[in-house]
């Protein structure tokens, strides 16, 4: 049974600092939904509202549509994954585990029964009777997990539980996040500034910075559609060009930029506005003959060998650096440093974007 | 070079332990001493009557009862005092919880004849009348104080996350002090019972001054020594030393087992 | 104190606050009110309290000065009241003990700080803490036994052939005092080895390797440092001596009277409780007097007292 949380026009306030600035997202049950952006973006805060440890100044906070003002943490269908864990070193692993059926007063037996069943979902049977002490990151991890399940909590909070984990088991908890949210059909709410975590885990992602909801969409969507400068640049890497806006048309628009004119997407803008074009690597080609369009003459300036991907950094004779990346399949030769090559880009793959919303916007 | 000196550093190490423990022994060998005075010199021969004495003297053993009862509500009393205390200091900051650490720290600092003064005027404005229960209050005015220390000392390596944790999981407030604060407190709080025990059992000055007319051991002692006086007040002597002396070695080597194992555990990461 | 409600709930947090009350107000600060209003009041019997006889005034407070008796300090002679000259020699021979204690300890905190191997030291501070264990009026007692007249002390030193006939050790305040600092020492030690332990031997040694001399080290370096451990022992072995009833009482002589004995007459014997509450409040007046004095000379906090 998992719920749907809706936060309507939430603010929080702390003192005259706005941490959360009128956000406003619907979160289907079910959802595995993320909060990305910087620290400092109000996620934290927003995560906190939700499992009842603050109380928004302004706006309603809904849980299966029921609203959640004056529930204290312990009265929510919520339960929090902390960054830091919170595992009780005083108690065995299993005790941990069943601690929120102990509270809700259900017997030794039951409790050691289901404990034993987590455990055997989160992959670590048999590890009941261990403290915790014992146990290492990854393991630590999956109690966790397994201690917030045994409540069938509606909502499952997660504040950036991978961060403290090395590499590789980052990207085995991953899977197994994803793989187990599925299992369970819980509703998670997941935040993190890891791009690269949020976009492969989630069904949707919310970008945040300074307290404002910057774009909420599915994963494919914030990468190749993003809807400003801030989202662009936050996920995923990018060429920027500046320049003032000529003409606009059916969606796309003329750039006139100290590097070349440029033709990209584009909402309608006025003529001669300032804007930034976001276009990015692996979009930009390289030719040894001028591109119809969005083509600028560059001299390569580095190659560097990234394993499944190679970077390719050039300078324009205007003095501008681009990035470009080629698979590392065979399929495209790779220009050695000191050549003279034409780059370009299909204006289909490149954006103009504003900024971003901003505080009081 | 260091050696001359660490040499005479520990000479004086030793004679500083004998300047300590030798009087101890001399009044325990004057429990022994078949001689009417408590003394060991001229010794007069080994025996026992003093502690048959000390065992058939009723007034010891009202003492005794006494001291022991007192001590017990003394522990009663200063554990929840000093934990509350030590509770409160932890959640507020500033100005605020200087002052009240200055005003929980200051009863260790009052002289106990001015503790035991002024328990005695306030509760008799209250037409309360002086006695062991005086006493008491008034020894937990100041041992509420060390319970307070020990407890605030071991507040500091918790983790407030953890009554989070358990709050978000559906315990109510009771359930988090009794599953997840006090635990963690337990050693501190073992620790505190201990010495308020001890502390009251040794207390004189403020006992004094509010007891009305009932004994304890150290003043059952102190009147021995000033009126009439026998070495049963030795025997009496030596077996509270005894006592506290396996106390404190019972305490030492639970201690040094505990670290062990704590040790042990954490190793395995 | 909203965060104590927000982190404890209602119930918990009433709870402690009203300990921590019932603690500070009804055991502590009301006592103290009523032992310093009392002492302004003249003693009355029952009937009389509350009615026109009972007006402030500090007749008890002037109690201490009832009759003249002359002394010599410094080899100048005065009159005194003798309560005053009680009152004095308590607060004069406290600072002694401590001085010595201190003296005493130094050494040996060093020693324990720093010299010994850390692997003796919980039994070495075991030994340490047996007599604070055992109580303190056996400690007193102990020594009542030793400096007897006819004691082992007498008897090992005229059979040493030290001297020749027994000493009368128990006259004078010289007994109290040794009585004073065999009971407190401890006192003085354990805060100044807690203070030294925290010192760098780094330090010392670098002091060592640029040329200074032991003294001049331990006056430089080590003494600065362990200043905390210094205040926090003087404040304890003062109030403690000052404060002590059991060691005068049973090692001194009606020519060593202690102020706080002098308390007890008044309160016990005469039962005069309001004049009683004056002496103990000029008692308590002197003690934090000093501690006041400690916490500004050696830039020392409440905090630090702490054991």
């Amino acid at each position: 049974m998992s719920a749907g949380i809706d936060l309507d026009n939430v603010v929080c306030d702390f003192g005259r600092f706005r941490a959360v600035d009128k956000v406003n997202v619907n979160i289907q049950p079910g959802e595995f939904f993320s909060f990305l952006g910087p620290s400092g973006c109000g996620k934290t805060t927003i995560l906190r509202m939700i499992s009842g440890f603050i109380e928004p100044t302004g706006g309603v906070v809904r849980i299966g549509g029921k609203d959640m003002k004056g529930q204290r943490p312990n009265q929510r269908p919520t339960a929090l994954i902390f960054q830091n864990l919170a595992l009780f070193p005083l108690m065995p692993v299993w005790e941990n585990i069943s601690f929120g059926l102990e509270v809700r007063g259900v017997d030794k037996v039951r409790r050691r029964a289901r404990a034993e069943e987590l455990l055997n979902l989160v992959d670590l049977p048999g590890a009941g009777d261990k403290m915790i002490s014992q146990l290492s990151g990854g393991q630590k991890q999956r109690v966790a997990i397994a201690r917030a399940l045994a409540v069938e909590p509606q909502v499952m909070l997660l504040d950036e539980p991978l961060s403290a984990l090395d590499l590789k088991l980052r990207q085995n908890m991953r899977a197994e996040l994803r793989a187990i949210q599925k299992r369970t059909g819980v509703t998670f709410v997941f935040i993190t500034h890891d791009q690269g975590e949020a976009l492969a885990m989630s069904d949707r992602v919310g970008v945040m910075s300074h307290g404002k909801l910057q774009q909420v969409a599915n994963p494919r969507d914030i990468y190749n559609n993003p809807v400003n400068g801030f989202v662009a640049s936050f996920v995923g890497e990018n060429n920027i060009f500046s320049g003032e806006v000529q003409n606009a048309a059916d969606g796309f628009a003329q750039l006139k930029t100290a590097h070349g004119a440029f033709r990209a997407r584009m909402e309608p803008a006025a003529r001669g506005t300032n804007v930034k074009l976001y276009v990015r690597p692996e979009h930009m080609k390289f030719s040894g003959t001028p591109g119809a369009e969005n083509s600028v003459p560059v001299t390569i300036t580095e190659v560097m060998f990234e394993g499944n991907f190679i970077s390719v950094q050039a300078i324009t004779d205007t003095g501008l650096h681009v990035t470009s990346e080629l698979r590392n399949d065979g399929s495209v030769a790779i220009p050695d440093v000191g050549t003279r090559l034409h780059v370009s880009f299909d204006a289909g793959r490149a954006a103009i974007l504003p900024d971003s919303a901003t505080a009081g916007s | 070079m260091h050696k001359t000196r660490d040499f005479l550093f520990h000479v004086y190490m030793v004679a500083f332990l004998l300047y300590l423990l030798v009087p101890l022994l001399v009044m325990g060998g004057a429990a022994f001493n078949d001689s009417k005075l408590p003394t060991i010199v001229p010794w007069k021969g080994l025996t026992d009557r003093w502690f048959i004495d000390l065992w058939n003297d009723s007034r010891v053993w009202i003492a005794f009862r006494n001291t022991l009862l007192v001590a017990l509500a003394v522990v009663a009393l200063a554990i929840p005092i000093g934990t509350a205390g030590a509770i409160l200091i932890n959640s507020v900051s500033g100005k605020f919880r200087a002052a009240l650490y200055g005003m929980m720290v200051a009863p260790i600092l009052i002289p106990g004849v001015v503790i035991g003064i002024s328990t005695l005027l306030f509760w008799n404005h209250l037409s309360v009348g002086s006695g062991l229960h005086l006493s008491v209050l008034g020894q937990v005015s100041y041992i509420a104080s060390f319970v307070m220390l020990l407890v605030l000392a071991r507040l500091q390596s918790f983790d407030p996350g953890l009554e989070e944790a358990a709050l978000d999981l559906g315990a109510s407030h009771g359930q988090v002090m009794r599953r997840i604060l006090l635990p963690h407190l337990y050693p501190a709080i073992g620790a505190g019972a201990a010495i308020a025990f001890f502390q009251s059992i040794e207390n004189f000055n403020v006992t004094l001054f509010t007891r009305g007319g009932a004994d304890t051991l150290t003043v059952y002692v102190f009147s021995k020594v000033r009126s009439g006086i026998t070495p049963t007040i030795n025997a009496l002597a030596l077996i509270l030393i005894i006592v506290t002396l396996l106390a404190a070695v019972i305490y030492e080597l639970s201690r040094r087992r505990r670290e062990r194992r704590e040790r042990i555990l954490t190793v395995e990461e | 104190m909203q965060a104590l409600f927000e982190r404890y709930g209602s119930g918990l947090a009433a709870a402690i606050l009203l300990l921590t009350a019932f603690w500070l107000l009804i055991l502590l600060i009301l006592p103290n009110i009523t032992m310093f209003e009392s002492s302004f009041r003249p003693y009355l019997p029952v009937v009389d309290v509350g009615g026109p006889k009972d007006t402030y005034s500090i007749n008890n407070y002037m109690r201490i000065f009832g009759g003249d008796v002359p002394m010599s300090i410094f080899g100048f002679e005065v009159t005194i009241a003798p309560r005053v000259k009680v009152f004095l020699l308590t607060i004069f021979y406290s600072a002694v003990v401590t001085v010595i204690t201190f003296i005493m300890a130094y050494p040996l905190a060093f020693y324990l700080a720093k010299i010994v191997s850390p692997r003796s030291l919980p039994t070495l501070f075991l030994l340490l803490f047996i007599p604070l264990w055992v109580s303190e009026i056996l400690r007193s007692f102990a020594w009542w036994i030793i400096l007897a007249l006819k004691g082992p002390l007498n008897v090992v030193l005229m059979s040493l052939g030290i001297i020749d006939t027994e000493i009368r050790w128990i006259s004078g305040f010289s007994p109290v005092i040794i009585g004073l600092i065999y009971t407190y020492v401890l006192f003085m030690l354990f805060p100044l080895y807690n203070a030294m332990q925290s010192l760098d031997s780094n330090q010392i040694e670098a002091a060592e390797d640029l040329g200074s001399p032991w003294w001049r080290t331990h006056w430089r370096v080590i003494l600065p440092h362990a200043k905390p451990g210094i205040a926090s022992g003087a404040v304890m072995v003062f109030m403690l001596s000052a404060g002590s009833l059991l060691v005068p009482s049973l090692l001194g002589s009606t020519t060593s009277g202690w102020f706080t004995q002098t308390i007890q007459g008044v309160m016990l014997e005469e039962q005069d409780w309001n004049t009683g509450a004056a002496f103990a409040f000029m008692l308590l007046f002197v003690c934090t007097v000093f501690v006041t004095l400690m916490m500004r000379v050696f830039g020392v906090k409440l905090s630090d007292i702490a054991k």
